[in-house]
């Protein structure tokens, strides 16, 4: 039972960051219709800028934490203006191709910055230990649902109460009439790619302060696809409630069934084969709004 | 100086016919003689280079029929080509089958692994369709290095030489020809295809699904037959591929070629034979610069520059295709062979 308790625990922190990740992706899919394909990748790069920051540069935490997101800041305007916005109007798979095609140029990049090699920062990012009955709560998981679950307060502030926030949320739902009413669609397109860039870089870092920075980290993007899917792809709170129950089953199954496979590393698949089934039998998710078109 | 003056077709079957003119058979005849002698006067290295060509191009024809033609977008074909290559080399070494009856269970393999991946198709399109692909390339070579005892796990499973009759294939150019066969066969039946009853269905359903159905194509029965028959190509260009190394392994098949097949798709053009000839052709020649240039910018930037390189360039070449050229270059093809043909009065390029 402890094991179990351990392995929910555990599961509950490494969604929280997952539906960290995956809130990036809903956000420009529900504003720009744009799947992208490369928020693995932002939290890849997160995860080497922590390394960066913390480390040659020798920042404090929170200056460190402040640079990354304004990296992640001209990243996402950059990303928006270069590749996306001469595609507006394209088909689908063009968008998705270029953003496939951004995942390999970010992965490029990371290479060329910082080798492909292992980074890591143990211990840098403030840890809290806590330990209920006999189980504990890794400290570096704690740190990180505590940030996850401030950016996801902020972006719900933004979202109800801010006049961008509104723009968003109106875009999502119908762009010509925003269109019609003054508010321009680009800025708001630049927006959310800037939000899914910093949420992407943030959870790197977070991801990053646990197990270092590699090359790895972009497939957890592959995991967000999982949890997006599995809550639906245009909702928030879908993401958050998916990546938790992800996480929780991931860790379970890997921790369950791990030792019976000769290979292991159910892990890595699981998210995929959640994946396929979500697709055959409830393909717009657990919370997604069913689409009336029929094929 | 043009290819053809002008084309006046009286009938249908002029209409569809591949070679329009007595002309642009002679080309292809030249053309095939001149690739068949290849061997006679090509280094080693350039056949190689040549021969993986020819393995990408018969697994590109089978994505272009699935994506190009049909528009199911599936970014797991390198998955569907390890069912095949994995399928002929544990056919050879473990169950001693010659190569030539190996081959068809390959391709038999990849196309019912196509089936069964491809029935998510009937209910989901777009994105979801690309995710169910990639996760079929996930689970597939999960299962593949799980499957330890058969297939060898991830220390790989050697293949013994092919051989057809008591002819061994050992040497590069021997190798070079049997390639070239197939990339030749399958380049011939994919132009056929798209002129068949199947590939105008694959049209109509690329084009719009539901008029398509509504027209009486059965959604149901032709999705599935593209994916049989694309994946059915991945399975020859697997199987191959895993015979040309002797070595069948699951690096042969990784996630990013799954990307750089549908990249070679757009670069070339999507639903065109030619389109995805040349796509294959022009990304893979692109590696081989990459390869070359990669230890001169190691010495001179950094060791790590060769494979951010590699990333970097076939990202951007992608990106800027899909802004600029979004057509691929057999359009281009296309606009120059217009432009020859209606010279001196060019003022009507067609399509």
């Amino acid at each position: 039972m402890t094991f179990f308790l351990q392995l929910v625990v555990t599961g509950f922190a490494q969604g929280m960051v997952y539906a960290l990740i995956a809130i990036g992706f809903v956000i420009i899919l529900k504003c720009s219709e744009a799947f992208n394909i490369a928020q693995g990748h932002f939290v890849l790069i997160g995860g080497y800028l922590g390394y960066t920051f913390l480390v040659p540069f020798g920042l404090p935490v929170w200056a460190a934490l402040v640079m990354a997101i304004v990296t992640a800041t001209i990243m996402g305007l950059a990303i928006e203006r270069l590749a996306l916005r001469p595609l507006l109007g394209q088909p689908v798979l063009a968008i998705i191709m270029v953003t496939i095609a951004l995942a390999t140029v970010l992965g490029g990049l990371a290479t060329l910055l910082w080798g492909a090699e292992y980074k890591a920062y143990h211990g840098l990012l403030p840890t809290i230990t806590l330990k209920i009955g006999s189980i504990s709560i890794p400290s570096e998981s704690l740190i990180g649902l505590i940030v996850s679950i401030i950016c996801v307060a902020i972006l719900m502030f933004l979202f109800r109460y801010t006049k961008i926030g509104l723009a968003m949320r109106a875009t999502a739902e119908d762009l010509q009439v925003v269109q019609s009413v003054g508010i321009r669609a680009t800025t708001v397109y630049a927006v959310s790619w800037v939000i899914a860039c910093v949420v992407g870089v943030i959870g790197g870092i977070l991801l990053g302060g646990v197990s270092g920075a590699n090359m790895d980290l972009a497939n957890v993007g592959l995991k967000a696809f999982a949890v997006v899917l599995l809550g639906g792809v245009n909702s928030v709170g879908g993401a958050i409630v998916a990546g938790i129950i992800l996480g929780m089953l991931e860790n379970v199954a890997a921790g369950y069934l791990d030792p019976l496979l000769p290979g292991g590393g159910l892990a890595q698949v699981f998210p995929f084969i959640v994946m396929i089934i979500v697709l055959i039998f409830r393909p717009y998710g657990l919370f997604g709004l069913s689409r009336i078109e029929r094929i | 100086m043009g290819l053809r003056w002008g084309t006046f077709q009286e009938n249908y079957a002029q209409d569809m016919a591949i070679f329009h003119s007595t002309r642009q058979w002679g080309i292809v005849v030249a053309f095939l003689i001149l690739l068949f002698a290849c061997p006679l006067f090509c280094s080693d290295r350039i056949l190689t280079i040549m021969t993986m060509i020819g393995i990408s191009v018969i697994s590109v024809l089978g994505l272009n029929i699935l994506t190009g033609s049909c528009g199911q977008i599936s970014i797991g074909h390198a998955g569907f080509m390890a069912v095949g290559g994995y399928t002929s080399a544990i056919l050879c070494a473990k169950l001693g089958f010659p190569f030539w009856a190996a081959l068809p269970c390959a391709a038999l393999a990849a196309g019912i692994a196509g089936l069964i991946f491809g029935l998510p198709s009937l209910k989901i399109k777009g994105f979801y369709l690309i995710m169910a692909t990639i996760a079929a390339q996930f689970i597939i070579i999960w299962t593949i290095i799980q499957l330890r005892s058969i297939t060898g796990g991830p220390d790989g499973l050697g293949v013994p030489k092919p051989a057809i009759g008591s002819i061994v294939l050992s040497s590069k150019a021997s190798y070079f020809y049997l390639v070239m066969v197939f990339t030749s066969l399958a380049t011939l039946l994919a132009k056929n295809i798209v002129r068949t009853r199947a590939g105008r269905a694959f049209i109509a359903i690329r084009d719009n699904d539901l008029a398509a159905e509504v027209m009486g194509v059965s959604l149901w029965s032709y999705k599935l037959q593209a994916f049989f028959i694309g994946c059915v190509y991945a399975g020859v260009a697997g199987a191959l591929l895993v015979h040309y190394f002797s070595f069948a392994s699951t690096d042969q098949f990784p996630f990013m070629d799954s990307v750089w097949y549908l990249g070679m798709l757009i670069v070339g053009g999507m639903g065109s034979v030619t389109g995805a000839i040349f796509g294959a052709v022009a990304l893979k020649l692109l590696d081989e610069l990459v390869t070359m240039a990669g230890p001169i910018l190691a010495a001179a930037v950094a060791p790590q520059a060769a494979a951010s390189l590699a990333l970097i360039s076939h990202g951007l070449i992608i990106i800027i295709f899909l802004i600029f050229e979004p057509r691929g270059l057999h359009h281009r093809w296309e606009i120059i062979k217009a432009y020859f043909r209606l010279w001196p009065f060019s003022h009507e390029v067609s399509e």
